[in-house]
């Protein structure tokens, strides 16, 4: 057994066990309140530079497999356990957790009162951290913590993205046509997670994958029928690049955003985006469609949002039985669609007068329940209809 | 969406009688249920046979009927009542049968009645197996491959082209009676013939056997508006085979992927969609093939079941209660979450702790039933407990359970085979123990895993709790350090099994700890993990960093629950305990209930201000006091359990409220009460404690038989018998216990022929206020709990009452009593004798509550906060009159419901130890009518008409006479073997002579089970399990037909069917008797 310290910026500090791989490691710290799906938060690319806690105790139970990736690698800085699992029982697992953050030289830590940490950072906030099986003196770790930039302001989107542009055929995901056709969709990487392919893929996409700074005019050259504006890590106001692609693509093309591409698209139309206390991360997030009227169960990872307020709209969701309000932006009328309904962040928008619609979580679930995954079928309505 | 304001009336029915499969879950979803409706300003009329619930309390409802649940009784409640609507899904599997019957009669439709939470045809699709296969193809849904049949041979048919084995499974059946897996041809021949009897419309589903699968839960909830959440998965430890409610479970599910578990989710919330439940929960079960991942879906239950309590407690998302409004037109997401506040309802819960629930079973009160566990389920209770961890939770779900054996090491000696694999191919209630020893014999979990079919996931926890136990093993306590203390903590161990491994006691162990530092802290079940904050103080302890427990702001008192429900201490204690918490937070104190069942109202978070989630054991329970310095703790209304903690409670330093700990052990040493009574002037059967075989014998010839025998320190009368001469003593002695030094053997002499009295009352230490004296209906013998008995007495003189009230004020005197007295008389020869005295709450409080009116639990409770009698008479919580139970104006009666139909083989003749699981009440204006009601209540409704076989023993054969002249010339065909049908010939009676069971077919039990019997009288005369006796009566059992084992129980039969075939009266609420309106 490794000794290992979990420091964070304001000087907290825990004890615990090394698991993965031993080492030092930073980023912002943020908790997760799924109790399933720990594979598919490792790979997704939104948590790219954050040290993820579970607040599910026992995480590793079903072990990892080779079906289950968001991405081709493991994305978080750092993995925070109360319990992981000693032995994974599974019919698809093929290693344990443990082989799999130190095969991938992920450091983590367990054994270490989770639920303190969690409570912590919902009262403090996320913040930045560190876990070390090197340096186990919290003060001169702490330090060290306190020189890392923050994530206000990181543009990370770039770096998680793919170097080059690739189909969803080559990674084995193809479209399944809808009422017996395909659309060409240019999906933008700024962390794209791969059930999104895999969903688009349902709904007749055909996917082609492009590197975040693609700028918009090689896609409108493209022809494509959609876009579809990916999740991703990082500050949106600090991906002024992303911004200004969303504002020359919308009008011109059916858009679809999530998560990071909703908070684009949101600055694209001339709202602003500001950070969330401590974000929401988890697969039980209530969502109010006030289009339908209908709740749905969804999954977050964001600790960003787009300020209604910034639309001139009130920042709590509308009463029941209430339409979606409408907006003036920079694109014509906008209605403030979806709406969490724990904490009132706006979750999604609908464009009036231009074919295009956002929302901030994941209707790609991967990990949460599917709840969400019509609006892949919208989507395809919208290009259908668009076309 | 808001509340339906066309509604004004509404009815609820509950669940009746607890019997195994069905428990006092349903009193809690009931009680939710009332409290929301009423809240809404609906009239609530309620209609539950059992009185002691919750529920039935008349502040619950404005109209409340303990009345038997069948469609006559309840549509005469319709009848007088008018409700609008009907909500059935909280009754349990009983609920929703009787509200279909009522709804297929027409007789809802006739008198305007709608019914809410599900409508007819979703529950027909749910319940009907036939139609629940179609639904599910139709929706898509995957279901074990499968057939239907009505006669064996179309049985045969069917398993020919699934192969063997098959599930058998009969529709509209709960707790998978009438079920079971066939292995071979010959197997279900018996199954599909039970199976077939078992169900209303004779159809049997025989299906493919799933037969060690992982099996799954999941609660779902889904609105008007179809918003539908999932509220708990469940995962059971114990494979497909058996029954959920045998089964060891798990939340949330451990072992699916998120894929899986996402699957699963689909699948379910399409399941309650197809079946088309609009407002309210289902539970709804799924089949994983631990090879391929293949799922299928097993059953849905249109209703809030066991497992939804679960859910509710181990997420604490009240589904009943959020059911209920629901079922009244609300959406989830115009429903706040109590925990939060400020969140709402339309969400599902994230648990970032474990919950493990265990099952209690009862096989030692049963000899001869299969003690194997399958898809029947047989348990009586369950336990659940929390942590932050499966080793944590599973640790004190085994302390929780108070079972000998249970957890190794700390829990006494236990055998185990040498062919350990093997023991584990056929699950019992020792397989945990068999897992355990299989470890530390060194078969690895693999082995382990797949000889019982338990997930290589949860072998492997055991395998660590096996090890850290291991690292004990044979060192001395100050050799420990603090790490691996702390260690051992973590892995669940209980102080006393650390002290058995060391060779310390408990209280070195707890001391050691202490001085280490190493105390749990406690954390909150807040429904969100931590991500929002929570208001309601639900708390379960775990050994980590920080503790969450709330600075308190008043006073506070510690009530101690009674854990686990089982024979001889149910729901009637929790009744007790809910009391209190309520009486005194009215009265200003923090209420802080401890307790580990979660079927209960007092596990409800909503019924105390505080509620810690935790084992009632002396580790627990000490270290609560020590996070909450309460001003004392309430033993007495939990039962023996908390009353058994009373010692150390006081050791460390807590007050013990009420009756002090020294005069608890003064009531229950046989041998010290016995001097007191003596030096009081009362009579005390002849008794005396025997080590040996030699000195009972001794004893037993001095006092003379026949003698009642038992082990001291017992409830519920286990392992007691009645001993008629030497060669029985030496029997026993041999079997049942073993006696020694320290255990030894009370022998007393036993009162034949005695009237049994119950009286139960409230001291302040100056005042004594008998609540009732309750005559019992069958002789002293029967165990209290089960026989049945009545308020106001009927045979008693003035005298004799007088004088049980004068012996009930100068036993209370002398134990100084604080709180209630339970006391224990058996009149004979004119004398009253002591049977025993119980300082606490005894199963007949909530009786005699419900017969009086008086709340004589809350009463208890303000007593032991020191105020007086007399205060309460002022403020009017108890009446002015002293002895109002002699003068009722009805008759209310107590009767026992016993499991024997869950137990095939089992005799069912009522002897000193107690073997029923609930009870129900039934009150009308007559006696006669009354004990009727409480029969049909029972389930063995007395008939009107038809067939009675009478069989009895010699010595009553000459009162016999009279009752059966009687049933004849009501018209009754008299049955009866040759000895008493000669007799009763001789009486000028009509009998039909018919063959005893050793003389050929057709026989007795032949009739009977061909139903050509409707009720069998039969007094047990020799003992054993092959007399003629033990076949009538266990094909009674089987049959379902009404058996009455006692003289006077037959006497009481008589009196019941004379008064069925008078006119009926019109049915009374408790809140028309408890006002003195009836004539
Ligand atoms: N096809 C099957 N193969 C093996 N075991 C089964 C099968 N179906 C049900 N069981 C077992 O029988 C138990 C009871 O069945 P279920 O349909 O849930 O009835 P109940 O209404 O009594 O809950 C289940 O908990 C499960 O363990
Ligand atoms: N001396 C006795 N004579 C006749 N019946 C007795 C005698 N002692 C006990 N019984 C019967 O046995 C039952 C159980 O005995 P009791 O002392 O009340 O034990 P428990 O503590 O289990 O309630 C009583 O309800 C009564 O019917
Ligand atoms: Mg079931
Ligand atoms: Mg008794």
């Amino acid at each position: 057994m490794t000794e290992a310290v979990l420091v964070l910026e304001d000087g907290t500090a825990f004890r615990g066990e090394s698991f993965g791989a031993p080492g030092e490691t930073f980023g912002e710290i943020v908790f997760n309140t799924g109790m399933t799906g720990y594979q598919e938060v490792l790979t997704d690319p939104s948590y790219a530079r954050q040290i993820v806690v579970m607040t599910y105790p026992h995480v590793g139970n079903y072990g990892v497999n080779g079906d289950d990736p968001e991405s081709k690698a493991i994305q978080v800085s750092g993995f925070v356990v109360r319990e992981a699992a000693r032995r994974a029982s599974s019919w698809r697992a093929e290693r344990s957790l443990d082989q799999e953050l130190s095969g991938s030289g992920v450091v983590a830590i367990e054994g270490i009162d989770t639920r303190a940490l969690t409570l912590h950072i919902r009262e403090a906030g996320a913040m930045r951290a560190a876990i070390s099986t090197d340096d186990l003196d919290p003060r001169s770790l702490g330090g060290r913590v306190r020189q890392q930039p923050e994530m206000l302001g990181a543009d990370l989107a770039g770096s998680v993205s793919t170097r080059r542009p690739y189909e969803a055929t080559d990674i084995g995901i193809q479209p399944v046509p809808r009422n017996g056709r395909t659309f060409r969709v240019a999906a933008l990487d700024w962390g794209i997670k791969r059930n999104s392919l895999r969903l688009l893929a349902r709904s007749g996409g055909h996917a082609t994958v492009f590197p975040a700074m693609t700028p918009a005019g090689e896609i409108l050259a493209g022809g494509y029928d959609g876009v579809f504006l990916s999740n991703g890590p990082g500050d949106p106001a600090a991906t002024e690049y992303a911004v200004r692609t969303a504002r020359e693509l919308l009008g011109k093309v059916p858009v679809f955003g999530i998560c990071l591409g909703h908070q684009i698209v949101g600055r694209a139309i001339g709202g602003a985006t500001y950070k969330l206390k401590f974000g929401h991360r988890g697969s039980n997030q209530p969502v109010l469609d006030s289009d339908s009227g209908r709740v749905e169960v969804t999954s977050h990872n964001h600790g960003f949002a787009v300020d209604p307020a910034s639309f001139g709209a009130a920042a709590a969701p509308p009463a029941p039985g209430r339409e979606a309000p409408v907006v003036d932006t920079e694109v014509g009328r906008a209605a403030l669609t979806h709406w969490n309904l724990n904490d009132g962040t706006l979750e999604g928008l609908r464009l009036l007068d231009v074919p295009g619609f956002c929302v901030q979580y994941h209707p790609e679930a991967a990990p949460g329940p599917h709840d969400a995954a019509y609006l892949f079928e919208r989507f395809a309505d919208l290009m259908e209809r668009s076309t | 969406m808001p509340r339906r304001d066309d509604l004004q009336t509404i009815m609820v029915i509950g669940s009746g009688p607890i019997i195994i499969g069905q428990a006092c879950e349903f009193d809690y979803s009931g009680t939710q249920a009332c409290k929301v409706l009423k809240a809404e300003g609906y009239r609530i009329v309620l209609v539950n046979s059992n009185p002691a619930t919750i529920m039935t309390d008349p502040e619950f409802a404005d109209r409340t009927y303990v009345e038997p649940l069948t469609p006559e009784s309840v549509l005469a409640v319709i009848e007088r009542e008018r409700p609008d609507a009907l909500l059935p899904t909280l009754g349990g599997q009983t609920g929703l049968n009787l509200a279909v019957s009522l709804a297929e009669s027409g007789a809802l439709e006739s008198y305007g009645v709608g019914l809410i939470g599900a409508d007819l045809e979703a529950i027909r699709r749910a319940e009907d197996r036939r139609r629940f296969v179609e639904t599910m193809n139709q929706a898509g849904l995957p279901l074990p491959r499968s057939g239907f049949a009505h006669s064996i041979e179309e049985a045969a048919a069917v398993a020919g082209e699934l192969g063997f084995p098959v599930m058998v499974r009969p529709s509209f059946v709960l707790g998978g009676g009438g079920t079971g897996l066939a292995r071979s041809p010959q197997d279900l021949e018996r199954i599909a013939a039970d199976g077939i009897a078992t169900s209303p419309i004779g159809e049997v589903l025989v299906e493919e056997s799933v037969e060690g699968w992982k099996e799954f839960e999941l609660e779902v909830m889904r609105d008007r508006a179809d918003n539908a959440v999932v509220v708990c998965s469940v995962e059971n430890v114990d494979p497909m085979g058996v029954h959920t409610g045998d089964s060891i479970t798990v939340a949330p599910a451990q072992t699916l992927t998120d894929r899986e578990y996402q699957d699963m989710r689909d699948a379910s919330l399409a399941c309650i969609r197809a079946v088309g439940v609009e407002t309210g929960g289902s539970n709804i079960q799924f089949a994983v093939n631990p090879e391929d991942g293949r799922m299928v879906v097993i059953e849905m239950n249109p209703r809030v079941s066991r497992s939804s309590a679960l859910a509710s407690k181990a997420t604490g998302f009240p589904i009943a209660k959020i059911a209920a409004r629901l079922a009244v037109g609300y959406r989830l997401d115009e429903i706040t979450n109590d925990i939060t506040g400020e969140t709402q309802a339309c969400f599902e819960p994230a648990l970032d702790y474990v919950v493990v629930k265990v099952p209690r079973w009862a096989f030692e009160k049963f000899p001869g039933a299969d003690p194997t566990l399958g898809t029947k389920m047989k348990s009586v209770g369950e336990v659940m407990a929390v942590g932050r961890t499966f080793k944590e939770a599973w640790g004190k779900a085994l302390r929780s359970l108070e079972r000998a054996g249970a957890s190794l090491g700390g829990d006494g000696p236990h055998d185990v085979p040498d062919d350990v694999l093997g023991a584990l191919a056929t699950p019992t209630e020792g397989r945990m123990t068999l897992v355990e020893t299989a470890l530390q014999r060194g078969h690895p979990v693999e082995d382990v895993a797949a000889a019982s079919k338990i997930d290589p996931w949860f072998v492997d926890q055991i395998a660590q709790v096996t090890e850290a136990a291991a690292r004990l093993q044979g060192r001395r306590l100050p050799k420990v350090g603090t790490d691996e203390l702390a260690a051992a903590k973590r892995a669940g161990l209980a102080d006393r099994r650390i002290a058995a491994l060391l060779g310390a006691t408990e209280r070195e162990v707890r001391a050691a700890r202490r001085a280490a530092g190493v105390r749990p802290v406690y954390k909150t079940v807040d429904t969100c993990a931590g991500e929002f904050r929570a208001r309601t103080p639900y708390y379960y302890s775990t050994y980590e960093q920080v503790s969450e427990v709330a600075p308190a702001e008043k006073p506070r008192v510690v009530i101690l629950g009674s854990g686990p429900n089982r024979i001889g201490q149910g729901i009637e204690f929790d009744y007790a305990c809910v009391h209190a918490a309520f009486a005194l937070r009215e009265a200003g104190f923090e209420t802080v209930m401890v307790n580990c069942n979660p079927e209960t109202v007092s596990t409800d978070y909503d019924t105390s201000d505080r509620l810690y989630f935790e084992p009632v054991a002396a580790e627990d329970v000490i270290a609560v006091c020590e996070a909450e310095e309460p001003e004392g703790v309430v033993v007495q209304l939990g039962g023996q359990t908390p009353l058994g903690l009373a010692a150390d409670l006081e050791a460390e330093g807590y007050q013990v409220l009420g009756t002090s700990p020294s005069s608890i052990d003064l009531a229950e040493d046989r041998g010290k009460f016995g001097a007191l009574l003596t030096r009081l002037g009362a009579l005390l059967p002849p008794h005396g404690e025997a080590t040996s075989l030699e000195e009972a014998t001794a004893v037993a010839e001095r006092i003379g038989y026949p003698v009642v025998v038992r082990p001291s320190y017992v409830l519920g009368g286990r392992a007691m018998e009645i001993v008629y001469g030497e060669d029985e003593l030496e029997r026993y002695l041999a079997q049942a216990t073993a006696a020694g030094p320290q255990h030894p053997v009370l022998v007393d002499r036993f009162l034949e022929g005695a009237i049994e009295i119950d009286v139960d009352a409230v001291s302040d230490g100056d005042e004594v206020f008998i609540g009732a004296v309750m005559e019992h209906i069958e002789e002293a013998g029967v165990h209290s709990g089960d026989s049945s008995c009545v308020i106001p007495p009927v045979s008693i003189s003035d005298d004799e009452l007088a004088e049980v009230e004068r012996l009930t004020r100068v036993i209370a005197a002398a134990l100084e009593v604080k709180g209630l007295l339970n006391v224990q008389f058996a009149l004979k020869d004119e004398r009253v004798w002591v049977l025993e005295a119980n300082p606490r709450a005894s199963r007949t409080v909530p009786f005699v509550s419900k017969a009086t009116g008086v709340p004589l639990a809350k009463m208890a409770a303000r007593v032991l906060v020191g105020e007086s009698i007399a205060t309460l008479r002022e403020e009017g919580l108890i009446p002015q009159e002293p002895a109002l139970y002699r003068n009722l104006r009805h008759v209310a009666v107590k009767a026992a419901v016993l499991p024997f139909g869950r137990f095939p083989g089992v005799d069912t003749v009522l002897g000193p130890e107690m073997r029923s699981t609930g009870e129900v009440m039934g009150v009308a204006t007559s006696l006669g009518l009354s004990l009727a009601k409480a029969a049909a209540a029972t389930g063995a409704a007395l008939p009107e008409k038809g067939s009675v076989f009478v069989s009895v023993a010699n010595r009553d054969k000459r009162a016999i006479v009279f009752p059966v002249k009687r049933l004849s010339d009501l018209g009754f065909r008299i049955l009866a073997t040759g000895g008493t049908a000669g007799l009763l010939r001789r009486a000028g009676i009509d009998v039909q002579e018919v063959a005893k069971v050793s003389e050929g077919h057709p026989n007795a039990a032949d009739l009977i089970r061909e139903g050509q019997v409707d009720m069998v009288i039969n007094t047990p005369f020799g003992r054993g399990p092959r007399t003629d006796g033990y076949f009538i009566r266990t094909a009674a059992a089987a049959a379902g037909v009404p058996c009455v084992t006692t003289l006077p129980g037959a006497f009481a039969a008589v009196q019941g069917i004379e008064a069925l075939r008078r006119d009926g009266e019109e049915p009374w609420s408790l809140q028309e008797y408890h006002r003195g309106l009836r004539p």
